[in-house]
């Protein structure tokens, strides 16, 4: 958790500019997930662990093959299987890769109070700064993915950092390292997306029609993006979102909310202010105690 | 409840000015605390709590207390605040209220128009402001509910305490304003010539039967 770069281009609770406004010129990266490839063999699951030093609780079978049962302060990605029967009458199996998307626009960190909790960098990449966290959970209810998870042990939101720390030396991330079928790639966002488009047009050809890149447009786009042999129903993968976009709620809540009620809070304190000065005091004075006290001596 | 002691009249008890006081001193942290997340030019608000992490964990536990003390308060001014024909027609003379011509408003029972709205304001926002809070008490109870849930009690909580905010700002500048106020919450008691003017039904009610001397 580095507190200095200057690949910063983006901050939680930051209205000032970061370093990146002089310009980002490497380019952005994009890891390409081909559902179309993957065996569900879980491979990404265990280099993440092993990678990012973590070992979530082991839990119990639920029926299927999804294990852990969900993402986690210690699960930051999870093969999702699900089983779909097409029109034909086949049964399909779509496993997916879930885990933090990297949207360009993240709801995360629009969501986010503490200054510097959640960062994205000019690569793209969307990363939670630990040090900064204050626990509140309002990047889960900010995020339109469902990704991240605060830890029940130190009460802090975790999610996968693309392995940023590799990708900042030259690496990939470790789930793309460790896929032994090529089902995951990584690289600039450019070449990711003429790859998908091969493979698009592979799949199409072999009689996926509706074969497609998941780079979700509400979101400004991903930096985590998947072919799909299915791009018209994303949601048969484990219901990933249709049109994930940042929730109008969040939006207004943090977006044009924030200076109109600290302007009307300030308007409220400067009316009582000038009218003090304006108008005055209300003080009861001595005619008044006078007919307080007549009034009293009136009654039987 | 009021009664006279020796030429002044008492206004409020004991324990109702230390339950006023206890709330509103959770309303001050409450305010500071909430503001501080509510807007990043106020984070570092959060310091005065000991950092962000401790803000968020102690904000939802003086809500709680400030929600059960107010509810004893409310429970004790609620048939005062009842709305009378009076009220409305002190309501429509606002612009007397301003400018301090009481002599144009109709008597005035224990609670002016002005002071019940702001009551029951009170009451609204901080039943919401509880409800909404418990829903985004993530440590406790996020998980039990729905993310859209979440995200309307949020909107909900901030919106709520926006108001109760800019309604406890006028609580404040009236009593400054309309001078011997906060010597009844302090003190407890107000002088009869006080009580004459600013609440004169209420004046006539406690001082029914009695002979100066």
């Amino acid at each position: 958790m580095p507190l200095q770069s200057l690949d910063i281009i983006r901050r939680s609770a930051t209205s000032l500019p970061e370093p990146e406004v002089r310009g980002a010129y490497t380019g952005q990266v994009a890891k390409l997930i081909d559902t179309t490839k993957c065996i569900g063999c879980k491979a990404c699951q265990v280099a993440c662990m092993e990678w990012n030093d973590l070992r979530d609780e082991i839990g119990t079978c639920s029926g299927h093959y999804d294990n852990p049962h969900d993402l986690s302060e210690a699960s930051w990605t999870l093969m999702r299987f699900a089983e779909y029967e097409n029109p034909k009458g086949d049964l399909e199996w779509l496993i997916r890769k879930d885990g933090c998307m990297h949207c360009e626009d993240p709801g995360c960190l629009k969501a986010c109070p503490s200054p510097g909790a959640i960062v994205q960098y000019a690569n793209g990449i969307v990363d939670f700064q630990e040090e900064n966290c204050i626990g509140c959970g309002y990047c889960v209810s900010g995020c339109p993915f469902d990704v991240p998870r605060i830890s029940k042990k130190d009460k802090k939101a975790y999610k996968c950092t693309l392995c940023s720390d590799r990708v900042a030396v030259g690496l990939e991330p470790a789930c793309v390292k460790a896929c032994p079928t090529g089902a995951i790639v990584f690289g600039t966002k450019e070449d990711m997306k003429e790859h998908a488009e091969e493979r698009i047009v592979d799949l199409k050809s072999r009689g996926f029609d509706q074969a497609g890149l998941y780079d979700p447009a509400g979101v400004s786009g991903t930096h985590v993006m998947y072919v799909l042999h299915h791009a018209d129903q994303p949601q048969l993968y484990s219901d990933l979102p249709d049109n994930p976009h940042i929730s109008p709620t969040v939006r207004l809540w943090k977006g044009v909310t924030k200076p109109l009620a600290l302007f009307a809070i300030f308007a409220t304190a400067a009316a009582g202010f000038l009218h003090y000065i304006g108008v005055g005091p209300n003080e009861s004075d001595e005619d008044d105690e006078e007919a307080a006290r007549r009034e009293l001596e009136k009654a039987p | 409840m009021s009664s006279r002691t020796g030429r002044n009249i008492q206004r409020y008890a004991a324990t109702t000015r230390i339950n006023h006081w206890i709330v509103a001193i959770s309303f001050v942290l409450l305010a500071l605390s909430g503001l501080s997340l509510f807007h990043p030019a106020f984070f570092w608000l959060t310091n005065l709590f000991g950092g962000g992490p401790w803000t968020r964990i102690l904000h939802p536990f003086i809500g709680v207390g400030m929600v059960a003390a107010f509810a004893l308060l409310a429970r004790e001014m609620w048939q005062d605040n009842t709305w009378q024909p009076r009220d409305s027609i002190w309501l429509r003379k606002i612009k007397d209220v301003i400018n301090n011509r009481e002599e144009n408003l109709p008597e005035v029972g224990r609670y002016n128009a002005g002071q019940k709205l702001l009551f029951f304001a009170m009451v609204a926002c901080l039943i919401v402001l509880f409800v909404s809070g418990i829903v985004i008490w993530r440590v406790y109870f996020s998980s039990l509910f729905s993310v859209r849930l979440i995200r309307i009690s949020s909107l909900l909580h901030a919106f709520c305490a926006f108001v109760l905010i800019c309604a406890i700002i006028i609580h404040i500048y009236a009593a400054i304003w309309v001078k011997g106020s906060i010597r009844a919450m302090t003190r407890g008691w107000v002088s009869p010539g006080w009580a004459w003017k600013h609440h004169r039904a209420w004046f006539r009610e406690v001082t029914k039967g009695v002979h100066s001397k």
